[in-house]
């Protein structure tokens, strides 16, 4: 494995900026681990939760939590459950290596190929056969040290008829404005299992972001993902996958994006339909105040009675700023069913002018029209992460102003 | 409560109003006839703010104060409202969210009083629908005078709220708009007034207007009582109001 990601090390990516990885360095200091989260410090706590992660621990199953290259804590309070480095789940399950890299190529472009030849830990989170989640598995990954790049391999398994729900939030330290974060994420969805998996990031303005994600969804599993970046970023690239194998598979890719000046954001979701009546939605909701978003959707219908939508939506705020929304349908069996929707604009005047008789000031009538964009499908997310969704995407205060 | 004093407007160049004059009173309910494309939607939208609508000359004055350049929310904050006659769909807003603001704005609220004011109007089941996206024609007049009855203007425009109104709704829209009009309770003299345009008549039936108004080529040419002026139009058309109007 790791000869051929030598040989793709320094293989540009299809999309996104290319970046010099060797501008980063790989030399953090060492973190001391915690016995709880609440002994991290205040600012550590602030900038956790702005992205879903509470050092209380309420309402969570279990914890992860990464600073810079060092684990200082992991655990799991339900029977069933495990969270873990991947470093100690790989040396705990020898059959854990038949999962690293089964859904990605190690050698796909030069930032998987970093995950492996120099690899910073990331989580495991698994759920035993029949074991329901009672509440979220949170994960953090956190870099304090300027110029930093943080290279981690998540693995994520729900065995057969598990239930997982996490969320993850990936976030700097506030004095930080550039580094590099390389998230090689793999999800396996057994039969009739479920994960819902939430991501939340706040980066800073010069942060590159490269995540590599893909699931494998089995018989009657479903995936649901809720990528939320609202924060300013220099370059965030990421086109996740999804594979409905077996029969009777659900995926749904929710993604909100906010781009400011400056960021440069390239987002997809892709899902090959493979097992006979499958199913998938991608919907992304993606508003510029003057950076440049590029939304991308790519369905491949490849079974009968396979059902599958995909919605870009893109709102441009301000007079700079650029959307491409590029959606893309591939069938090539007769019997399914695939649609497709883009629109990008900006907010309609008479939208604004209708609101505004009914007593709204233009600047409400916008922000009431924009958190309205906002708003996404929480359907199979657990009541506390849809609040700390709801959180992200309310703490934001645009719209005024246009 | 409402004095229009010859208004003239254009929409992008275009003539849409000329000299028109139109005093309406507290307690009073006036309709507009007309043809298609004679000004009466130009009329309403631009007593409501309508930004399109640039005022030539004439100003307009409600509850005594000169509203002429004062902008749409604050106009409909002071209390003047209009059901619109094709309002656009608002992606993502609520009609429950837009109620909540209408009464919120009023003051302290109940969730009662919202389900209350839905079930009037036969619309419980579009609360948490997007605003008029995918509404039916009906729908969409009943989702206006919910929104209106949330807002208790003073002054109560209504755009053809009888067109695409089915048999056994239409009752429920004339009983709405008494109700905004204050209608059962003339004794009390009534704080309100009203200018509907309808094309149609029908709602006549079910509101008692005091008075109508003909419109034709962007003014006001005639005004009367409203049965007589609808049986007029009935029987000669507004070619009738033409040849009546080059006698004069």
């Amino acid at each position: 494995m790791k000869r051929k990601a030598a040989a793709a090390a320094e293989k540009q990516a299809p999309y996104g900026p290319d970046i010099d990885l060797d501008a980063y360095s790989t030399r953090p200091e060492k973190h001391g681990a915690v016995a709880s989260l609440t002994e991290l410090p205040v600012e550590v706590e602030e900038r956790a939760l702005s992205v879903g992660v509470a050092v209380g621990e309420e309402c969570r199953n279990g914890s992860f939590f990464q600073m810079d290259h060092s684990v200082v804590f992991s655990a799991a309070y339900q029977s069933g459950l495990e969270v873990m480095d991947i470093t100690s789940a790989l040396e705990k399950h020898a059959w854990l290596e038949e999962y690293r890299w089964r859904a990605l190529a190690a050698d796909a472009d030069k930032y998987t190929a970093r995950a492996e030849l120099m690899p910073h830990h990331g989580y495991f989170l698994r759920a035993l056969p029949g074991v329901r989640a009672e509440f979220p598995l949170q994960a953090c990954l956190y870099m304090t040290q300027e110029g930093l790049a943080q290279h981690v391999h998540n693995i994520v398994i729900a065995e057969e008829g598990s239930e997982l729900h996490i969320i993850t939030g990936c976030t700097v330290a506030s004095p930080v404005r550039s580094a590099l974060h390389v998230g090689v994420s793999e999800f396996y969805i057994k039969k009739n299992a479920r994960i819902s998996f939430t991501m939340l990031h706040n980066w800073a303005p010069d942060v590159a972001v490269r995540p590599r994600t893909a699931a494998i969804v089995g018989e009657n599993g479903i995936f649901l993902s809720n990528y939320i970046c609202m924060k300013p970023v220099k370059t965030l690239q990421s086109y996740p996958v999804a594979y409905c194998e077996g029969d009777n598979a659900t995926v749904r890719f929710n993604s909100v994006l906010l781009a400011g000046e400056g960021s440069d954001i390239d987002v997809g979701a892709r899902v090959f339909l493979r097992g006979r009546g499958s199913r998938a939605e991608v919907v992304s909701k993606a508003i510029t105040t003057g950076g440049t978003i590029t939304a991308r959707g790519h369905l491949l219908g490849e079974a009968p009675g396979v059902r599958a939508h995909l919605e870009c939506r893109g709102l441009i705020l301000g007079n700079r700023g650029k959307i491409c929304a590029i959606p893309e349908l591939e069938g090539c069996v007769k019997d399914l069913d695939m649609t497709h929707e883009a629109a990008v604009g900006k907010i309609a005047p008479e939208e604004i002018e209708y609101l505004t008789a009914r007593g709204l000031t233009a600047e409400e009538a916008t922000a009431v029209i924009v958190r309205g964009f906002l708003d996404i499908e929480m359907k199979g997310v657990p009541a506390s992460i849809g609040e700390e969704i709801r959180r992200a995407l309310e703490g934001e205060k645009i719209g005024g102003g246009f | 409560m409402l004095d229009v004093r010859a208004l003239t407007v254009r929409v992008g160049g275009k003539l849409v109003l000329r000299d028109v004059d139109l005093r309406i009173d507290t307690g009073e309910t006036v309709v507009l006839f007309g043809p298609n494309g004679c000004g009466k939607t130009s009329l309403l939208k631009t007593i409501m703010g309508g930004a399109d609508y640039r005022i030539e000359s004439g100003c307009i004055l409600f509850r005594g104060r000169d509203i002429t350049a004062l902008g749409m929310d604050e106009r409909a904050r002071l209390g003047i409202g209009l059901a619109f006659q094709r309002p656009p769909a608002v992606r993502g807003v609520k009609l429950a969210g837009i109620l909540r603001s209408c009464l919120g704005k009023r003051g302290a609220f109940r969730e009662q009083e919202l389900a209350g004011l839905a079930a009037e109007l036969n619309l419980e089941e579009f609360l948490d629908r997007d605003l008029n996206l995918g509404f039916s024609g009906g729908e969409i007049k009943r989702s206006e005078l919910l929104q209106l009855m949330a807002q208790a203007p003073f002054f109560v425009m209504l755009d053809e709220p009888d067109s695409g109104v089915d048999l056994v709704n239409i009752r429920l829209v004339g009983l709405a708009i008494s109700q905004l009009l204050e209608k059962e309770k003339p004794a009390a003299g009534g704080e309100k007034a009203g200018l509907i345009v309808t094309h149609s008549g029908y709602i006549l039936d079910y509101v008692n207007a005091d008075r109508a108004c003909i419109m034709l080529d962007g003014t006001i040419c005639c005004s009367g009582s409203p049965r007589e002026l609808l049986e007029d139009i009935r029987a000669k058309g507004y070619e009738g109001c033409v040849q009546c109007r080059g006698q004069k």
